[in-house]
């Protein structure tokens, strides 16, 4: 429990000490609010979809979790290459300790950068119905805890950095633009509808945006025992692959 | 008293390269252990299958008693290490690496200890300061001060002293010395500076291919070669051709780092 807490503490010290990476963390999102909201708005409105900003926000507070999460998970990759994970390695504590520590420091973060994003799209223009906000944050979470262990159980296969940029572009950004965070994925083509419901974080952003507007897709319960199921699993998986690690 | 340190037919396979050639070794509890040889010869390897961070292929490792294979927790326990690279978080106080530290080696009531190992290698008045601030030597101090907030009764040091000025290192050595002779810790280093082993080690072993080819007090290691210096004898036992080494993904990634001056 002590090694628990304290490696989740380490997490939330750097993150609070590093201004640059929270406000440039938030620079992304609010782009997409601003440009997307205001720049698609009015097409949005024609096509009879409604205001495109209230099914945007939610999206975009996704995003904005998913990026954090999966990064967080990913900086083992770091702490790997500058030492610091040899420390934490060599002490007497279970691995699945450290994993569990480094997973729920990310895991807050995430849900941190995704609740000032939330305020940032309330402030632009966001309008949400609050009487479900507990459970907006249960998804929050869910999503969070889900992307982190990603990124730790992908930083436990890698060597080093050379193959960020390979997960950034193959495995996160489609993440982020198949997952209906931008679009309604009602009446899609067909195979591109079953690819997004493939993709976890579909079921998140789904889950966020019906708590806080009513439009859902799969339904809350769904969505709810999905990400449960599937978060469940990838932490179980990341344990696995992080106590295999050999320096 | 048993040994600290008994290592036996101690291998380490890599796909088709043998780092480690069944090594066999034992320490005396409370001695100072200067573990040499030229780069590549299998050291590091050999500190990283002692401090459980990587498997060996064969062979059985004990400290201080446990079975550093099967009784992981308590093996874990009773060593401290100085590692060959920095491994302290760059972003977080030096208060803040000793507390991670004492933590999560669950030791009770820690401030107290922080305080006496900080003060014991001189970093008492920047404990409040962020470690990237802080010069190699330093780091090093810090880390050594670290490696012993639990009270172990093992400390590996793998080459504390690379890249630092004399002065330094002869800071460090004397913290060292002071150590072994007040707290019988047994200590268990490596070195390229072989007046370092010279002036402070009670055993020398000196590692080759893979091997131990040569273990001795410094006396018996001069006789052998007839040589006056550790570092003749060094040579006369392991030759002067230059050792290859590959660089590592690692020493890459520092190369970049270094240059985006980091």
């Amino acid at each position: 429990m002590q090694a628990i807490y304290i490696l989740w503490l380490r997490e939330l010290k750097r993150y609070f000490r590093s201004r640059a990476r929270i406000i440039g963390s938030l620079a992304q999102p609010l782009l997409f609010l601003v440009s997307l909201g205001f720049g698609l708005g009015p097409v949005f409105q024609r096509a009879g979809q409604g205001n495109y900003f209230q099914f945007l926000g939610p999206g975009v507070v996704s995003m904005s979790i998913l990026f954090t999460a999966v990064f967080a998970g990913i900086q083992i990759i770091w702490d790997r290459q500058f030492g610091f994970l040899k420390e934490t390695l060599v002490a007497p504590v279970s691995r699945l300790s450290i994993m569990l520590g480094k997973t729920l420091g990310g895991a807050t973060i995430a849900t941190i950068q995704g609740i000032i994003v939330f305020i940032l799209a309330v402030i632009v223009g966001f309008r949400p119905n609050l009487t479900l906000l507990p459970l907006t944050l249960v998804f929050m979470i869910l999503i969070s805890i889900f992307f982190t262990a990603v990124g730790i159980t992908i930083a436990s296969t890698l060597e080093d950095m050379q193959g960020f940029q390979l997960i950034m572009n193959f495995l996160v950004q489609p993440l982020f633009f198949l997952s209906g965070a931008l679009f309604p994925i009602n009446n899609l083509p067909k195979v591109f509808s079953y690819i997004i419901s493939f993709d976890p974080l579909t079921y998140g952003v789904d889950g966020i945006r019906g708590s806080l507007t009513g439009i859902t897709h799969f339904g809350l319960t769904t969505d709810l025992i999905v990400l449960g199921v599937l978060t469940a699993m990838i932490v179980t998986i990341g344990s696995y692959l992080f106590s295999k690690i050999q320096l | 008293m048993d040994n600290a340190i008994i290592v036996k037919n101690l291998t380490k396979t890599f796909k088709n390269f043998t780092a480690v050639n069944d090594i066999s070794f034992t320490v005396k509890p409370g001695e100072i252990f200067a573990f040499l040889g030229p780069n590549g010869a299998g050291k590091t390897t050999t500190i990283k299958m002692l401090t459980t961070l990587l498997a060996p292929t064969k062979g059985t490792i004990t400290l201080n008693g446990f079975d550093a294979l099967t009784q992981k927790h308590d093996a874990r326990n009773s060593f401290g290490i100085v590692f060959q690279d920095p491994s302290l978080d760059d972003d977080l106080t030096a208060f803040e690496n000793m507390q991670f530290h004492a933590m999560l080696y669950k030791v009770p009531n820690p401030n107290a200890k922080i305080k006496e190992l900080l003060e014991f290698v001189e970093l008492w008045d920047r404990k409040d300061h962020l470690v990237k601030t802080f010069s190699g030597g330093m780091k090093r101090r810090l880390e050594i001060a670290r490696g012993l907030i639990h009270h172990p009764k093992i400390f590996f040091l793998d080459e504390p002293t690379s890249g630092l000025d004399p002065q330094t290192r002869n800071h460090i050595w004397s913290y060292v010395k002071n150590l072994a002779k007040k707290e019988g810790i047994t200590i268990f280093f490596t070195t390229h500076y072989m007046e370092e082993a010279q002036n402070t080690a009670d055993i020398i072993a000196i590692m080759d291919h893979g091997k131990i080819i040569e273990t001795g007090t410094l006396k018996e290691l001069l006789d052998k070669t007839k040589t006056d210096t550790l570092e003749k004898a060094f040579l006369t036992f392991t030759g002067s051709e230059i050792r290859e080494e590959e660089a590592s993904g690692l020493q890459h990634l520092r190369q970049m780092r270094q240059m985006r001056g980091r």
